[in-house]
This record gives C-alpha cells, structure tokens and sequence, in this order.
C-alpha cells in the first residue's frame, strides 16, 4: 500500500537493526509512549531484531487504558439512562466499570454507539431532537482538536441536547512524572508522533534538559520505529540528551496551529486521575466555564462519583515501565481480553492485550505465564 | 445404579460471566467457540455435530449426502457486491461446497418485519432466485413469517441446503498431513469493509465491493480434476486468521503462512489502517482456503486460477511437522508471530 508498505521493508529494518547492534555498547532502556506504538512493536516483533542490551518498556500513551475506572462508571450511568443516545470511539465499550462495560448497557438495550467521529455525534444529536446525546470525549493531544471542534460547533449552532464526557489527558505531565519517580528506570523516550504531529515538540526540549533524557519524536510504522530506537541509542552511546524529529513527514517543530487554536478555545488544564498511576498535576483537559453547558459531568450530576480499581492489576506499573505484562500474576488467568481486571487487557493499544494477542503462546512455552 | 447421567438444568457457561448474549458472541472469535463447545455441543450430543464442520456429512440411502444451514441477518440488506439474498444462497451453496458435495437443493425461511416495503421484499427474492440459478442450485421448500415492527431488521433470512459427495475424498481437518500446501482463493477482507463502510458511512474513492460469491464451481474444478483435497473451508466472520487457528487447533500441527503472500487490496488495506483493523479478521463470503497435498499444489492452483470466482488463487504457506495446533505467520519485516483467535468483533481504535 501506497505511503506504508516503504515503512515495511524487511532489508532496510535488518540495516536500522545492524545499525543499533554496531552502536550499542551498553544496556538502555527506553519507552515508546504511545500505545500505537507498543501494537507495532509486538505485532512486528521488533524488539527481536534488537541486541540484548537494548530494553523496551511500554508507556502510558494508550487512552483507553488511562482513562480511569469512575469516568467508566459515569459513562455507564449516563448510557444507561432513557433518553440518553451514548456516542463513543470503539474500544471503550469493552473497558471494564466496577460493574458492567458499555457493551453490556448496550446489551440490555441501552443506546450506545460506535462512531468514527465526534461530529456525527453533533450529528445524531441535530437528528434526534428529543434524545441527550452525549460523546465520550477520551483521548491525548491527538482526538482534542477533533472533540473541542465538536463542542464549538454545537456553541455555534446552539445544539443544546449535545454535551461531552471529557477525559482528556496530556503527554508530557505524564513524562515527568514517570521521570520524577524514585523508581524510575527510563533512560530515554520515544514521543508520540501522532501527538507531535498536533501540539509539535517545542513542550519536550525543557523535559529533556531537566531529566538529562534524549526524546525522539518517532512514528508508527516498523521502519520509523527501529529509526527512532537508533537516533535515541546514538544519543545515549554519545551522552546527548536533546529532542530529535524521526517523524518529519508528518511533525513540524510547532505542530497544527489551527488544532491547537481549538484546544485552547474550548479547553482549559487540570489535574487529571490516571488509570492505575493516580491523579498528575495539570496532567487534562476539561471544558473552560464558557462551555460548561455542554459538559456531560454537570448536565447528569454525576461529578462527585469516585471508584476503587481491582487491587489484582498492576497496570499503573506497567504503564510506567516499571513491570512488563506477563509479569502480573493476573495476566492470562484472571485477566483476559474477555474478561479483562484492567484496561491494558482491553484496547488494541494496551500493552497487556498486544502481549496477549502476540506473545502468549511464546510465553507460556517458556513457562513464564 | 443408574447409567444414565443425571438431566441438568444448570447453565454450562458461568452465568456470571456473561448473564446476556452480547454481540461478540456471534462475532466468530473465542466467545462463539466458547458458546458452542460450551453449550451447544453437549446439549445435542451427536458425533456429527462434533466433527465442527460446515455441514454434516452422512450417508443415507446409499447415498453420501452433505446437509447444512445458515442464518443471514446483514444490514444493510443491499452493499456494493451483493445483497442478503445473493449471500443467503452463496453461504449455504458455500458451506456445502467445503464438504466436498456438489450441492442440489437449497431451503429458504424468510422473516420479514411489519412494515417492509414490497419493493425490497421482491429486490431479495430476486436475488434469491438469480443467485440459486448461477450457482446452479434449486430452491424447493421454504416458510415466511411476519414480526412485529422493531422486532426485526427488514428481512433476516435462514438457508438449509443438501448437497451430494460423489467422491471417496475424506475432506475435512482429520485429513489435513504436516507438509500440505495452503492455498487461499483470493484477496482477503473486502466483504467486511464492504458492510462497514456502507454502515458506518465511511467513503472512500471508489466504493469497495464485497466478494459474495459462489464457490462450488471452483471445488468441482478441484475434485474434477483429481486432486486429493485434503481440507477445504471458507472464509466467512473471523476472516482467514480465525479460519487459520480452528483447523491448526482441530489437526493439532502448526500452520506457517506468509504475509507478504496474502494478496490485500489497496483500497482494504487503506481503510484497515485508518480504522485499526487486521485484514486478516475481516469477513469474507467468497474465499477459502484449500489443504492439498505438496505435489499436487501447483496443479491444484492452476485449476483454481482457471475458474472464474478464484481466479487470484495464492499459496501463502505450509502445515509443519510441529506439535502444538499454532498458526505463525512471517511478517513483512522477516520477524515470526503467532496469531491468535479474536475475543470477538474488531474494534475501530480511537487514534
């Protein structure tokens, strides 16, 4: 396919390999960020190519598996609701609440459905006057301009049966608190291009300075990512530290204007909880007090709702690199993508499920699940 | 004492679980096998039933007779490259076919909903009729029931068909021998983009057509022309992966195929990335796969491309001698990975 299959090219990964094997003197560790990212590295089997010195772990940059188990709940109580129409992107139908997913409120006849885009939601909710439709607004930097472009339209028009669950959170807050902890074992990062390719990379260059941490901006593909492990390894072998651009077909050093232009219009930073690694500072995204009409929170009064997640899944140490799926006693026993205990288990981006899905036979030949 | 086991009426799957039916216990991945293994298997107790075929194989008043059916419940009922009615034919005309049996007579149960245009009904049944003719079957008993408006979605059709076995071929997994070739019948994934996107309202630039067609003509070809199938199945929900893992799980050897050997469109291949999707789970109603013996691989792909619905015939890859019911596949970057049964229904990513 035209603009992925040279990203795929199995000589020139061999060559990237080769490249890092010839540069690596030491061990590393790096994280890649994004749960895109993680997918590649699995399904690809691109952690194979790479020397023994040289240690993957997997970031917090999967937005199902963040988003924490209340905004679940609150989705639920919402969906369930009569006159309620709940919209929301695919894999968090299936992120576990306390009680039940969105599955099975759709399952005992609860509207909810599965869109592409929060505009068709702005959509549903011109062509059912009489319904509250409600988007499940999940994400990092990357779904924010679509969500806050949602939000002013429906301000424009003055559509008032429209609001948003927001659970918006944001990547760099994320890094420095992984970099901040006492137990913190990550040498050097690969960015989220896709998040870049928004917000650009400017944000990083002080992260790095501080942490004394080289961060490549990197894409998706197999080819991007062996590229972005190599720049980062150079760096490291070399004692640098600073933020380098692997992903320049798509991230200018200032990002999307425009989508930024957005965000800042409808949204305003906040404190943000976790899944499994607790409330950041000024680590979101919520509605600024202008658009708070359409914040789905206030219209269904379900703000002061707070949840205890299973005390089984380890998947705030795993997102901070600190464990790796298969290390959980859970994994493959009482957590399974059918009936997962934390949401790494459930998105195609969760580290728990790609190891699932990729590694599990190896693993257990091995003995070690 | 008593021999006969203790009648139960407790439920074989922990209710717990899953108090409801959801979605993804149709949707072909592991909750199905787990509702059918689980559940239906023991309920009904047949040795038939338990060869999980396609359809039942038999022999019945001196004849070898195949006999199967299948539910449609599409929507919508009318896509680029067919309709409910083409499908419910070719399904059925399918499902006979990778039994090995020439099929002959075909039932057809139409539940209609209140309120259905004629229009539409008379669309289906058109399509019902030219479908059966160019598969060359012959529809000869049928039932119509209304429901109640709601209570449907338009038309839901189920087919049941028999077929004859005219042939002393054992086709099934049981026969599958470590070094058979794999061969699969044509690019992969187009009758699940097809649904979504006509669903979903995605557009791309041209519309993409599903691959709904009959495959009997082209196992008469095989079987015709001598070859000694070993296996035959089609691709329907859970696409080619799925498809993969059941009959390496049923022979207990490892399938090893190739990636960069399964031919994907373009125009799949693009809506696969945008929307998260693996081609290789995607719904087919027009593909399978074929377990021929090594020297007669090449033969065997030469009648395929020969006939008009496999014409892109491939091999992707081999049974092995290994133990362990895997399926591996080499990637496009020369790494090896397993593939394992979806949970249910793929999910569209968030970004």
């Amino acid at each position: 396919m035209k603009f992925s299959s040279e990203y795929r090219d199995a000589s020139a990964a061999q060559g990237y390999a080769q490249e890092i094997r010839r540069i690596t003197t030491q061990p590393w560790t790096i994280m890649e960020i994004c749960g895109g990212q993680t997918h590649a590295i699995v399904k690809f089997g691109l952690d194979e190519l790479l020397p023994k010195e040289i240690e993957l772990v997997h970031g917090p940059g999967c937005p199902v598996c963040v988003t924490p188990l209340e905004l679940i709940d609150k989705a639920v109580q919402i969906a369930q609701r009569p006159e309620v129409i709940f919209c929301s992107f695919g894999d968090m139908l299936r992120v576990p609440g306390s009680e039940i997913d969105l599955f099975g409120i759709k399952a005992r006849g609860g509207d909810v459905r599965i869109l592409y885009s929060p505009l068709d939601a702005l959509k549903i909710a011109k062509e059912n006057p009489s319904k509250q439709v409600v988007f499940f607004a999940v994400g990092f930097e990357t779904t924010a301009p679509a969500h806050a472009m949602a939000v002013f339209q429906a301000k424009q028009q003055g559509i008032t049966n429209f609001s948003v669950l927001v659970s918006h959170v944001l990547v760099p807050p994320a890094m420095e608190a992984i970099l901040g902890s006492s137990s913190n074992r990550v040498q050097g990062f690969l960015a989220a291009g896709h998040v870049c390719a928004i917000m650009g990379y400017e944000e990083y260059i002080p992260i790095a300075a501080k942490y004394k941490v080289p961060i490549v901006v990197t894409g998706f593909e197999p080819l991007d990512i062996l590229q972005g492990i190599a720049m980062c390894v150079a760096q490291l072998e070399q004692g640098r530290y600073e933020v380098e651009n692997q992903y320049t077909r798509a991230v200018p050093a200032g990002g999307n204007r425009q989508a930024q232009h957005y965000v800042k219009e409808v949204f305003h930073v906040v404190n943000r909880k976790w899944r499994g690694i607790g409330e950041i500072g000024a680590s979101g995204l919520s509605l600024r007090p202008e658009y708070a009409e359409f914040d789905a929170e206030l219209r269904f009064n379900v703000g002061d709702y707070t949840a205890e997640e299973s005390p089984l899944c380890i998947s705030g140490l795993i997102m901070q690199g600190q464990k790796k799926p298969h290390e959980c006693i859970a994994f493959g026993r009482q957590c399974t993508p059918e009936k997962p205990l934390g949401a790494p288990m459930v998105s195609s981006e969760g580290a728990c499920a790609a190891y699932y899905r990729y590694r599990r036979a190896e693993l257990a030949t091995a003995g070690k699940v | 004492m008593s021999t006969v086991k203790d009648f139960t009426l407790s439920c074989p799957l922990p209710i717990t679980d899953y108090p409801t039916v959801t979605l993804a216990h149709g949707g072909g991945g592991k909750l199905m096998h787990q509702l059918i293994e689980k559940m239906i298997l023991p309920a009904f107790n047949s040795p038939l039933l338990e060869a999980r075929h396609d359809g039942a194989v038999f022999e019945l008043g001196g004849a070898r007779l195949a006999f199967t059916t299948d539910s449609y419940v599409v929507r919508p009922l009318f896509f680029p490259g067919g309709d409910i009615g083409s499908l419910a034919i070719n399904g059925t005309v399918n499902d006979l076919s990778m039994c090995g049996a020439r099929p002959v007579y075909l039932s057809c149960g139409l539940i209609l909903e209140e309120g259905l245009p004629m229009e539409t009904l008379w669309a289906v049944v058109q399509s019902l009729k030219q479908a059966a003719e160019v598969a060359g079957v012959q529809l000869v008993t049928g039932d119509t029931k209304v429901v109640d408006k709601g209570k449907g979605d338009g038309v839901f059709i189920n087919t049941a068909g028999v077929g004859l076995i005219e042939h002393g071929l054992t086709i099934a997994p049981s026969a599958v021998r470590a070094g058979d070739v794999v061969l699969l019948s044509g690019d992969v994934g187009r009758h699940g983009i097809a649904i979504m996107a006509l669903r979903e309202g995605l557009e791309f630039e041209s519309a993409i057509e599903s691959d709904c067609a009959p495959l009997n003509a082209a196992v008469q070809t095989l079987i015709g022309g001598n070859v000694g199938v070993h296996c035959l199945r089609d691709l329907t929900r859970g696409g080619l992966g799925t498809t993969l893992i059941e009959i390496a799980e049923a022979t207990g050897l490892q399938i090893t195929i190739d990636e960069m050997k399964i031919p994907v469109r373009d125009d799949v291949a693009g809506a696969c990335e945008v929307l998260g999707f693996d081609p290789l789970y995607l719904a087919n109603e027009g593909r399978m796969i074929v377990f021929v013996p090594e020297n007669e691989a090449a033969r065997a792909l030469e009648l395929l491309r020969g006939s008009q619905h496999t014409a892109g015939a491939v091999e992707i890859g081999r049974v092995t001698g290994e133990r362990g019911g895997l399926v591996k596949m080499k990637s496009r970057i020369g790494t090896t990975r397993i593939i394992d049964m979806l949970s249910g229904e793929q999910l569209p990513r968030i970004c």
